[in-house]
């Protein structure tokens, strides 16, 4: 018995369509603003519906209904602006019945889950490091090894609104960890991972003078972890008295390495940094879903 | 000449309490001290309700709990060793030896010496501890000395740990010294002028024991020298106690309401402003009943509150309790994104600068010393405020800090009181956009995309399903050859 792969056309299953057939998806996918517009981010919208078209899981997106959720206006400091957002998006969201929404971006995750209730949105939210998790346990993806990323060095970049701002540290790192990889963390990783520079509306504005961007700064460490640095790694900051963690051993492995990350800023962020240390030839960035899509050979 | 307590120990007199003109004097003493630091009290109880009011109430269970851990557990501590383990030697030392000041104060106050002793057994594990930590603590002490003015970890320094700050820091590790030399010299020489005439000590003194030898023979010397380190002690205490409130150290009281009142909602969710919800709601539905706006005890409506904070009685009650509850660590500052990256922001200062401007615009402790941050020989001073801005925002913290922000969180997670930096810049932010519309330039072009696009960027709403066009999946089929 051999096996042929054949390619399918996917037609993304919208919303409304549903609703006028009478229909309700199990899971919505929120792609967020960056996962609809942005180039790069676009791609890991494409990966995460292969996995969802991959495992059969009934899923709808709002298309053209959705609307940015708020995130950037309330940090920045424009509650009036969020709260219009907010409350067109509960209407949608209402309007349509929804209960259960899966995104991929950690602004959208933790807005629509903490901040709506308090304007009347309830649904459960999941961010898609923990669905792809969920995937993983119930043996759907994942179970056939890491593929082409078998023994290559990886890097998690923390999302602060995933990780600090919703305490999610271990899914993502269960995902990576299906890609039989070389996992390695940053000195500064989980509660005390650093900023790539993007949250809080900075994603939009020049950063205020200082002596170095903070997606610098972070891709720099993300390279000596990678690179097994050790006397770069000495001098990260803010992790004096002894909270650092192990250093790896110099990387030998000849394949190239990766940053993973689980949020649209932090990519974007992050490839910025890889691209001015001019490593772009051996370190590239990679989000959780196109990690597994290429490795469950999704990709057409 | 012996004094009164060690003639009432060898000889009880017929009368029980044996009070003198010492005791009038200390209880006196100790009235002015406790009334003084009550005085205090009151004054920054009155400071931190000017802030805003929040309801903090309920969820008793769950609040204790976290107190028990991260204030009196020090659980957040322990996220980097060293110096936890030294707080903890201090922190366990200033728990344990107060168990001694009640002594003290009972014994000054009744003329009795060493009231406890009755505990027996108990009371000689009570003064070896004692003594044990009394010890550790010095050494403590001398470790973060070293820390912070030889090894000068990074985290003590900043443009906002100059001058008082600076003192202050130093100062709280003196006093601590001369505490524990006073609880030393006191027992040692009690302790010897028992062991010179052959009397029993109540107590068991391991420290001292090791000290007797370097100490007079002297009995009349050694009963002053009792007497001097028992004053000297309970008196740093009382000067101690008030010197708090205008000092860092204060977080030994604070932290722990700080603590209770801390957050339980995940990090991530930032306050609703419940006036803005009735706008939108109003201009989404004409139908809907603005509630009527919240009127003062006569009845009368109280003026409308601003959207955000522009000085400190525009945050919640809870910002200011932060303020007082700060000890300067800095590990909110040194794991600030913008500050690593050598920008302006330091969570840190946005705390002290709300403690100096309600103490120069309410009430001031005994010592108030406000924050001077510039330094016109190196070009470093602030620009100079004018009357009108002199706020918290504008007249100590710029907008310049407030925008370097990313929100991410690595200040609060950090700070071992949960002290929140990042909820007071979001309200001096707020105040900026609704208030001022004092948003940098490209922050204004983000919302209005927002508004016309329903995207952050200016892309077109009708571009925004692209993303699903010629999008294939590679499937596996097994098929028989």
């Amino acid at each position: 018995m051999a096996e042929q792969i054949t390619k399918r056309q996917v037609t993304v299953p919208v919303m409304a369509d549903l609703a006028a057939r009478g229909e309700q998806p199990e899971i919505l996918f929120w792609v967020g603003c960056a996962g609809a517009f942005d180039d790069r981010y676009k791609r890991v919208t494409r990966a995460f519906v292969r996995i969802l078209e991959h495992v059969g899981i009934k899923y709808a997106v709002l298309g053209m209904e959705e609307t940015c959720t708020g995130d950037p206006a309330k940090r920045a400091g424009n509650e009036f602006l969020f709260q219009m957002q907010a409350m067109q998006n509960i209407t949608t969201l209402d309007g349509y019945q929804i209960k259960k929404i899966v995104t991929a971006c950690p602004h959208c995750f933790n807005t629509i889950k903490n901040e709506y209730p308090a304007l009347g949105g309830n649904y459960e939210v999941i961010h898609h490091s923990t669905f792809l998790q969920q995937l993983i346990n119930e043996g759907k993806v994942g179970v056939a090894g890491g593929g082409e990323f078998k023994g290559r060095r990886i890097t998690f970049h923390d999302s602060c609104y995933l990780g600090r701002a919703n305490n999610i540290y271990e899914a993502p790192r269960d995902v990576l960890a299906t890609l039989d990889a070389d996992l390695v963390e940053m000195k500064r990783s989980k509660a005390n991972g650093l900023c790539c520079g993007a949250g809080g509306a900075q994603m939009w504005k020049e950063a205020e003078p200082g002596n170095k961007e903070v997606n610098i700064e972070r891709t720099e460490e993300a390279l000596f972890t990678l690179d097994g640095n050790a006397p770069a790694l000495a001098q990260t900051r803010g992790v004096e008295d002894g909270n650092a963690g192990a250093t790896p051993s110099p990387r030998t492995n000849g394949q190239g390495a990766i940053i993973a990350v689980s949020c649209p800023f932090c990519m974007t962020m992050m490839s910025d940094g890889v691209k001015n240390k001019e490593r772009e030839s051996d370190v590239q960035v990679f989000d959780l879903a196109e990690l597994i899509a290429s490795a469950e050979g999704l990709n057409a | 000449m012996l004094g009164i307590t060690s003639t009432f120990r060898s000889n009880p007199p017929p009368n029980y309490f044996p009070v003198t003109i010492e005791n009038i004097i200390f209880l006196l003493v100790a009235i002015v001290g406790f009334g003084l630091f009550a005085w205090q009290a009151r004054k920054i109880r009155a400071n931190i309700l000017v802030g805003r009011d929040r309801d903090m109430s309920g969820n008793i269970g769950e609040r204790l709990q976290k107190t028990l851990l991260v204030a009196f557990g020090q659980q957040k501590m322990f996220k980097r060793i060293t110096p936890a383990l030294l707080h903890l030697v201090v922190y366990v030392g200033f728990l344990v030896i107060n168990i001694e000041v009640i002594e003290i104060v009972i014994d000054g106050v009744f003329g009795t010496h060493r009231v406890l002793q009755f505990l027996g057994p108990v009371y000689d594990v009570l003064m070896a501890t004692n003594e044990i930590l009394g010890a550790l603590v010095i050494i403590a002490v001398i470790a973060f000395w070293w820390r912070r003015n030889v090894k000068k970890v990074r985290r003590f320094s900043g443009p906002e740990m100059r001058a008082w700050p600076r003192i202050d820091a130093d100062m709280i590790l003196y006093i601590e010294v001369v505490l524990m030399v006073a609880l030393f010299v006191m027992n040692t020489s009690d302790l010897k002028w028992h062991r010179l005439q052959n009397l029993e000590m109540p107590g068991s003194f391991p420290v001292s024991s090791l000290l007797m030898s370097i100490f007079p023979s002297d009995l009349n010397l050694l009963h002053f020298l009792e007497r001097a380190g028992w004053w000297a002690h309970i008196v740093g205490i009382l000067i101690f106690l008030n010197y708090l409130p205008s000092s860092k150290h204060f977080h030994i009281i604070m932290a722990f309401p700080n603590v209770y009142y801390s957050r339980l909602v995940p990090q991530g969710q930032f306050s609703n402003v419940d006036s803005i919800t009735h706008e939108v709601k109003a201009m989404m539905d004409p139908s809907y009943q603005v509630p009527a706006p919240p009127v003062g005890p006569d009845g009368s409506a109280l003026a409308p509150t601003s959207f955000g904070a522009k000085d400190v009685e525009d945050l919640a009650w809870t910002n200011l309790l932060n303020a007082y509850s700060c000890t300067e660590c800095g590990r909110c500052t040194a794991s600030c994104p913008a500050n690593i990256t050598g920008k302006l922001l330091s969570p840190r200062k946005i705390i002290m600068d709300t403690r100096d401007r309600m103490e120069e615009k309410y009430n001031s402790p005994l010592i108030f010393q406000p924050n001077q941050y510039g330094d016109a020989s190196k070009g470093t001073e602030r620009v100079k405020v004018e009357a009108d801005q002199n706020t918290l925002l504008r007249g100590k913290v710029t907008p310049e800090e407030l925008w370097a922000c990313t929100t991410c969180n690595a200040c609060v997670e950090s700070c071992p009181v949960n002290i929140n930096p990042l909820e007071s810049i979001i309200e001096m932010r707020r105040f900026l956009v609704l208030e001022e519309s004092a948003a940098p330039h490209s922050l204004n072009v983000m919302f209005s995309n927002i508004e016309n696009n329903g995207a952050p960027w200016a892309f077109s709403p009708s571009d925004r399903f692209n993303w699903a066009d010629e999008l294939y999946l590679a499937e596996k089929q097994a098929v028989t050859a």
